[in-house]
C-alpha cells in the first residue's frame, strides 16, 4: 500500500447548481495539497468545464444522473478523475477555437475543452461504450503557475 | 451565499450592467435574459462592469460572444471593465482582448461611447 497516495470522492446529480458544490470540493482539496490561490483557481475552472460538458453533452441536461469526482493526491501529482454514464463524446474532434469564427457563427462549444487543456498539465479521456466515461485532469505541484507560458 | 446578481443602470445613451458573484453554466441564463432585454429595448451601447464578478467559466463567456455581433451590427458595442486579475485571466486565455475592448475603469468605457456620439 502506498502511504503517500490519498483520495476523496464526491458524487453529485447532474444539475448546474451542483457545479458550485464541486468547485468548493476541488478548492478545498487543491489548497490542502499546497497549490497557490491562482493555481487552485485554474484547477477549479478546469473541473467546472469538464462537469459542465458532462451535464450538457453526455447527459443532455437530464438532472437525475450521477457525476463522480475523485481527487487523487500522490507525491506532487494532483489528479481529478471525473466519471459519467452518459453519451460518449470525442474531444479529439475539438480543435483550438477561433474566437472570430465563434462569434460569426454563434458557436459556443469547444471553449471548455480548450480551457481544460490550457489550465492543466494533462487531460486524458477514456470512453467505455455502454458503461462509463472518464476524464482525467492532472496537474503537478512543480508545474504550477505555468499556464501563461504555454 | 452570493450566487449571481445583475444590476442595470442606464445613463444617457449607455447601459451599464454590473455583475456580482459566480457566472457559470447555472447562472449564465440570467445574463442571457439581461442581454435579450437590452436587445428588445434597442440598447446597444453596453458596458459590463465586472468589479464584483468573482468567477467566470466558458458558459458565461459564451453569452458575450452570442450577442456582440448583433450589438455591433446596430452600431453599438459590449465593453468590459473593472475585471479582477483572476477573471481577466480567463478572458485572456480565450483571446478576448483581441476582439473586445477591456478597460480598467467603467468611466473610461462610458467615455468611449460618449466620444463616439454624433
Amino acid at each position: 500500500m502506498n502511504m503517500q497516495a490519498a483520495q476523496r470522492t464526491k458524487i453529485i446529480l447532474s444539475r448546474t447548481d451542483n457545479l458550485l458544490v464541486i468547485r468548493e470540493f476541488v478548492s478545498e482539496e487543491a489548497r490542502a495539497f499546497g497549490f497557490s490561490d491562482e493555481d487552485a483557481a485554474n484547477i477549479i475552472l478546469a473541473v467546472d468545464e469538464a462537469c459542465t460538458n458532462i451535464i450538457k453533452h453526455a447527459y443532455q441536461y437530464a438532472t437525475d444522473k450521477e457525476i463522480e469526482v475523485t481527487v487523487l493526491r500522490k507525491n506532487r501529482c494532483f489528479e481529478i478523475r471525473i466519471f459519467d454514464t452518459g453519451r460518449s463524446f470525442d474531444p479529439t474532434t475539438i480543435r483550438q477555437p477561433d474566437l472570430k469564427e465563434h462569434i460569426g457563427h454563434r458557436k459556443r462549444g469547444g471553449l471548455g475543452v480548450y480551457l481544460m487543456k490550457k489550465l492543466m498539465d494533462r487531460v486524458e479521456y477514456d470512453f467505455h461504450k455502454g458503461k462509463r466515461n472518464e476524464v482525467r485532469l492532472i496537474k503537478n505541484l512543480s508545474n504550477a503557475s505555468k499556464v501563461a507560458e504555454r | 451565499m452570493i450566487d449571481f446578481k445583475i444590476h442595470q443602470r442606464d445613463s444617457e445613451n449607455v447601459s451599464v450592467i454590473e455583475l456580482k458573484g459566480y457566472l457559470d453554466a447555472h447562472t449564465a441564463p440570467d445574463l442571457e435574459t439581461a442581454f435579450q432585454k437590452l436587445m428588445s429595448e434597442s440598447k446597444f451601447n453596453i458596458v459590463v462592469n465586472c468589479r464584483d464578478l468573482s468567477y467566470i467559466s466558458s458558459a458565461g463567456l459564451g453569452v458575450f460572444m452570442a450577442y456582440v455581433e448583433d450589438v455591433r451590427k446596430n452600431k453599438g458595442d459590449i465593453k468590459l471593465t473593472n475585471m479582477t486579475p483572476k477573471v481577466y485571466n480567463v478572458f485572456d486565455l480565450l483571446g478576448f482582448p483581441i476582439l473586445y475592448e477591456i478597460y480598467k475603469d467603467e468611466q473610461e468605457a462610458i467615455g468611449r461611447f460618449q466620444g463616439a456620439k454624433k
